[in-house]
This record gives C-alpha cells, sequence and structure tokens, in this order.
C-alpha cells in the first residue's frame, strides 16, 4: 500500500516537470527542433566562457545595440565577477565611448557627458515610437533578459539567428517586411538577418562565421539574463552539500529515536 | 484523548510566570509533550513542513518589499533591480517565487493524504474546513503575488481572471471595479494587489493558528484511522515527530533547492520576463501550475459564466466534503473499492492541470470535459453513495491491537 502511494506522489511531482517539456518549431509540414550547440555555462557545475562573452559583447556593440537596447545592464556589470570579467579600465573605455545626458545646467541646458562604469548600456532609440518607426512598425525588444524570457531559452535564440536563408516552404505566405525564420512564432520575422559571415572582425582573432557569431552573441545574452548564474550555482554546490549530510545524520537520528516504539 | 500533562514548574521564575501567563505550560501540553500517534506515515509531516513553507514566504516576502516598488512604472525593473544589485536579491526571489510552487506542492499532498485517510471525517470537519480556508486564501495570495513583478503574465492572467468576476449577475460589475480600482488592470490594481499580497499570508497565519487549535481537540488521525484508545497508542510529540518532521522537512529542502540554485525558472512562465504590455496580448494565457486544473475546469463549459461557477464550485465542495463522504470507516485503507475511485481521482486532477495548460479545442476540450465530470462525481456521486454500500475490509481493533474486525465501531 505505502509502495502505491509512493508512486502516485511520484506521479505528482513527475507532473510538474511534465509541462515543461521541450517544444518542436513547425514550418508548414517540416519540424525544426532547436540547435542545441551545448553551452560552457549548462549543467550544475558550468560557467560561462570569458572570451566566448566577450566577443558576444563585441558581436552586440557591433551589430545588435544599433536596433536593440539592453537597459538592465550597466557597464560596471562588464567587469564584475561571474561575466565577461573586463579590467574596472576597460569598462571605463566602453562607457565612455557613449554619451549620457545627465542634468540641467544653471541655464536650463541639457548636460551632455560621457558615461561611466555606473551608467547603464545606451538605448538606441529614444522612444519606443522612434524604435517603431524605424523598423516596419515592430519594436525590437530589449535584450537584458531574452533567454529568459523566450521559450526555449538562449537555445531558441542561437537557432533563431541561424534561421535566416533557409528556402521558404510553398504553403507558407511571407510578406514583403519580413523574413522567414522556421524558429520564429508565424515563420514571418520583422527582424532581416542580422549576421552574416565576417559581420565583426573579432578582436581575439577567432573566425566569425554566423554559428561562431551566433552562439558567443548568445552565451552573453545568457549572462546577461542571468549574471548570478555562476555564484548561484556555486552557493547551490555548498546548500546542496551540507543539506545531503544533514538529511543523512536527521535519518540515522530518526530511525535510532524510532528504533524502540513499536 | 489523553490529557494526562505532567508540567511542573521548576523554580521560582516558571512558578511565578505560570500563574500569570502559562506559556511554558502551554508550549509543553501542546508541542513537547502533546500525545501524537505513534504510526503515523511520512505523509503526517506535511503539516510541519507546510508551516515551514509559510515562515519562508513571509520572511522572504517581507525582504522583497523593502526593494520592489509598486508602480506600474517601476515594478519591472525593481524586480530586476533585486535580481542583479541587491546583496543575494537573486535569492530571495527565487526563495520567494519557488517557494509558492513548493508551498502548492506540499498543500496538495497534504489535502490527498486528508481525502485518502478520512481526516476530515467526525470528529475534524473543523480542521479540514479550516484547511479548506487556507488554501483558498493561498490561491488568492499566490494569484496576486504573480501580478507583481508586472511581467506580461502578470498583466494578462489578472486581466483574463479579473475578467471572469464580472460574469457574475449583479454584483459582478462594481466588484470587477473594485478589484481593478478602476476599468482595467493598471496601476491601482498593481498597488491593491500589493497592499493585499503583504495582508494576506497574515491572515493565512491566523486561520494555520487556528487549524492548529482544532488539530489539538481531537488530536491526529492516522493511518489506520481509529481513535487513540490510550497511552500505548501514542508518543509525545518531542522528541519523535520534532525529529521525524524535520528529517522529511529536509529532504523536502533538497527538492527545493535544487529549484532555487539549478533550475530557479523551470517552475514559470517564459512571458513574465517581459514586462506587461497592454497592446500586446501573449499566444497563450495560463496562469501557474498550481492553478492549472481549476483552469481546465473554467475552460470546460462553453459558457463563461457556467465555467466560472464550476471553477468556484470546484474549491466550494471541497467544504462539504465531510458531509459529503458518508462512510463511517475513516482510513482508505480498508475500503477496497474507494481505493480505485481516489487513485482515479488522483490522475483526473493530474490530468486536468495537463489540460489548464493546453488551447481548449479538439481531444482536448473533450478530455477537459470528461475529467471536469469526473471531479464532480467524485464528491457529489462516489462519495455519499459509495459509503452506503462499500463492504470494509477487516481491520485492526486499535492502533496497537493487530487484531481484525470489520466493524469500526466496535473497535472505537
Amino acid at each position: 500500500m505505502l509502495n502505491f502511494i509512493k508512486i502516485k506522489s511520484l506521479i505528482l511531482i513527475a507532473s510538474v516537470f511534465f509541462v515543461l517539456s521541450n517544444e518542436a518549431y513547425s514550418a508548414g509540414g517540416e519540424t525544426y527542433d532547436l540547435i542545441k550547440p551545448g553551452f560552457s555555462f549548462e549543467g550544475p557545475t558550468g560557467t560561462y566562457d570569458r572570451e566566448q562573452l566577450r566577443r558576444g559583447y563585441q558581436v552586440y556593440r557591433e551589430v545588435c545595440s544599433s536596433c536593440h537596447s539592453m537597459k538592465q545592464l550597466a557597464f560596471r556589470n562588464l567587469s564584475q565577477k561571474g561575466g565577461p570579467e573586463y579590467t574596472e579600465d576597460d569598462a571605463k573605455v566602453f562607457a565612455s565611448e557613449y554619451t549620457i545626458i545627465d542634468g540641467f545646467d544653471d541655464y536650463g541646458d541639457p548636460i551632455e557627458r560621457a558615461r561611466i562604469l555606473s551608467d547603464r548600456f545606451p538605448n538606441p532609440y529614444d522612444s519606443k515610437e522612434a524604435a517603431k518607426a524605424s523598423n516596419n512598425g515592430a519594436y525590437p525588444p530589449d535584450l537584458s533578459l531574452i533567454t529568459k524570457a523566450r521559450s526555449g531559452g538562449y537555445n531558441y535564440i542561437y537557432s533563431l539567428l541561424q534561421g535566416y536563408g533557409k528556402e521558404i516552404p510553398a504553403n507558407i505566405e511571407i510578406s514583403d517586411t519580413l523574413s522567414y525564420n522556421p524558429w520564429f512564432p508565424g515563420n514571418g520575422i520583422a527582424m532581416y538577418q542580422p549576421l552574416y559571415e565576417e559581420s565583426v572582425e573579432y578582436e581575439d582573432g577567432t573566425f566569425a562565421s554566423i554559428e561562431q557569431m551566433s552562439a558567443d552573441v548568445t552565451a552573453f545574452l545568457a549572462w546577461s539574463a542571468e549574471p548570478e548564474m555562476e555564484e548561484r550555482k556555486r552557493l547551490g554546490f555548498i546548500v546542496m552539500s551540507f543539506l545531503i549530510i544533514f538529511v543523512l545524520l536527521m535519518f540515522f537520528t530518526t530511525t535510532r529515536l524510532w528504533k524502540d516504539v513499536h | 484523548m489523553d490529557t494526562d500533562y505532567k508540567y511542573e514548574p521548576k523554580n521560582g521564575l516558571t512558578r511565578w510566570l505560570d500563574s500569570r501567563l502559562p506559556l511554558m505550560r502551554f508550549t509543553s501540553e501542546h508541542v513537547l509533550q502533546f500525545p501524537t500517534p505513534k504510526n503515523l506515515n511520512y505523509f503526517w509531516t506535511f503539516g510541519f513542513i507546510l508551516t515551514m513553507c509559510l515562515v519562508t514566504q513571509i520572511i522572504t516576502g517581507i525582504i522583497l518589499a523593502m526593494h520592489y516598488a509598486p508602480s506600474t512604472l517601476l515594478a519591472f525593473d525593481s524586480v530586476e533591480h533585486i535580481m542583479r544589485n541587491v546583496n543575494y536579491g537573486w535569492l530571495i526571489r527565487y526563495m520567494h517565487s519557488n517557494g509558492a510552487s513548493m508551498f502548492f506542492l506540499a498543500v496538495f499532498i497534504h489535502m490527498f493524504r486528508g481525502l485518502y485517510y478520512g481526516s476530515y471525517k467526525e470528529p475534524r470537519e473543523v480542521i479540514w474546513i479550516l484547511g479548506c480556508i487556507i488554501y483558498l486564501l493561498m490561491i488568492v495570495t499566490a494569484f496576486m503575488g504573480y501580478v507583481l513583478p508586472w511581467g506580461q503574465m502578470s498583466f494578462w492572467g489578472a486581466t483574463v481572471i479579473i475578467n471572469l468576476v464580472g460574469t457574475l449577475p449583479l454584483i459582478g460589475e462594481s466588484l470587477t471595479q473594485m478589484l481593478l480600482g478602476g476599468f482595467a488592470v493598471d496601476n491601482p490594481t498593481l498597488n491593491r494587489f500589493f497592499s493585499l499580497h503583504y495582508l494576506l499570508p497574515f491572515i493565512i497565519f491566523g486561520v494555520v493558528l487556528l487549524h492548529i487549535w482544532a488539530l489539538h481537540v481531537p488530536g491526529n488521525n492516522n493511518p489506520v484511522g481509529l481513535s487513540v484508545q490510550g497511552k500505548q497508542d501514542t508518543v509525545s510529540f518531542h522528541p519523535y515527530y520534532t525529529v521525524k518532521d524535520f528529517f522529511a522537512y529536509t529532504v523536502f529542502l533538497l527538492l527545493f533547492c535544487y529549484f532555487i540554485f539549478y533550475n530557479p525558472n523551470a517552475l514559470g512562465h517564459a512571458d513574465n520576463y517581459i514586462e506587461a504590455d497592454a497592446m500586446v496580448t501573449p499566444a497563450h494565457i495560463v496562469p501557474e501550475w498550481y492553478l492549472l486544473p481549476f483552469y481546465a475546469i473554467l475552460r470546460a463549459v462553453p459558457d463563461k459564466l457556467a465555467g466560472v461557477l464550476l471553477m468556484f464550485g470546484a474549491i466550494a465542495v471541497l467544504f462539504f466534503l465531510p458531509w459529503l463522504d458518508t462512510a463511517k470507516v475513516r482510513s482508505g485503507r480498508y475500503r477496497p473499492i474507494f481505493r480505485y475511485f481516489y487513485v482515479l481521482f488522483v490522475i483526473d486532477c493530474l490530468i486536468l492541470g495537463y489540460l489548464g495548460a493546453q488551447v481548449p479545442e479538439g481531444i482536448y476540450l473533450f478530455l477537459s470535459r470528461v475529467t471536469t465530470i469526473y471531479y464532480f462525481a467524485f464528491f457529489l456521486l462516489v462519495l455519499p453513495v459509495l459509503g452506503r454500500i462499500e463492504k470494509v475490509k477487516p481491520m485492526p481493533i486499535g492502533i496497537s491491537n493487530s487484531e481484525l474486525s470489520t466493524d469500526m465501531v466496535a473497535a472505537e
């Protein structure tokens, strides 16, 4: 009987995971599974690849940032632990390439100054309306949380970036202002193909294939969405190790205590 | 009930206190020495686990409220501020958001345990009803809490659910406006939800105290379902159940910590990391997993009002359970036919949960109708009838006496 109930409770817990199963993306009869290249930050001990994050930042800076904001990131984040870990001086240089309006002077004129570490990444558009006007009415989403904000997560972003240039299936119609992309819901995406071979020239000399850039910028976006990930896993390891020992001790205590109760 | 307590104040101070505020006596009688059936299995540890869940939610919630800004302009970014800039803010928030899921997981096991072992039957009806009130308050609190991060699902979930209230005749419209603080989900809604989300856990805490008080009148039910007949059937709560409960809690913590540290967003919806936008409707609006069975019931019928009534009815019917179940025998162990219907009911609830996440069309719609019918039939048809016709299996005549009998009344 007890086993019987245990099985039931397992079913209950299993059902929680059930809803989370992976999705396949279909386009006119053809089904595309997400491309899963296997990132360094996956798994319980996975960490970000610093070099990859730096390359990813370069792709964001030189390509994505012309349309997409990353409003949750400050330049200081670039030098913090668990991220690309640039030196503070490097991060300062990145910041100083952009300006910001910081209050008004005594004459009421806006004060424009170079950005510093505590400033956020700049927004390419002054308003949502301006962003839409420049992009055929579509709003380029903020990328700070994008890998957490899409089902399929970072693998979805990685797949999407490589989903261009594919032949449009005969039974699908894509309007002129949209591009065909099998992974995008509805298959018609307002973003034109963003990455071409050697869109960027990597500072570390890595060859900039579309695949390489997609992986790099995806890793950068994954870090941006979860900058606490390395610390979280590190703390998790300590907590879980402690708990497992504690569970064992509690188990022995309980058995010992109850030994004589019949 | 054995009330043979032995509390003797040991020194001058405790003697002085005992005649003024018998706090030590109360603790001794209701926590330390409280006679508890010795045959409780691990399903009985969820009461303690749930108390810990509530305490965790309250503590993490208070800290989150120190950094959260309940304004439509700031809410989303203030949550990200907690995640990124507040020391261990990510930990506190993940504890709180996953804690809600763990709370519901535990309460479901707790309720299914009560259902199987007949813990709602005479003389424990009031304990069960108080439990139902707690469950209802939990649902309301969780729903309001889910709105606070001001993501897309927060906004659209609130819109869908509050619109449902509007279908109620007569009071619907004014009730909707009262909940919204206007005519659509907006800043006033967020503000009052924040206020109520902070208030309700303390009300839950109060009802939990009543729940435990009511429990301490007849004492615990147990897997055999027989009443305690004497000292030979019980052990003192401390150390036997304090230790056993805590052991179970540490195991529970393993699962909890797995989610917090290794899969913190698995139980949430991706869309809630997109800031609320009244102009963009998500493709599928779904509630959190623990509300999915009720969501499936809501959408099982074509009529909106009927759906709403069924959904509320699905919870309301729980309140009447002590009188709907006509069986005299408490424990499902000795009810051979009931056991099948019970397992079917658990599976039914799981399927309803699955269906709540699907688009109600075709086979899904058909299945949600079948499972909804069984959900209600279990309470309104199976339990009332079964108690009258079912032949119970021979059961022990006492908790410590394994001699068998089919007459429970004689055993009592």
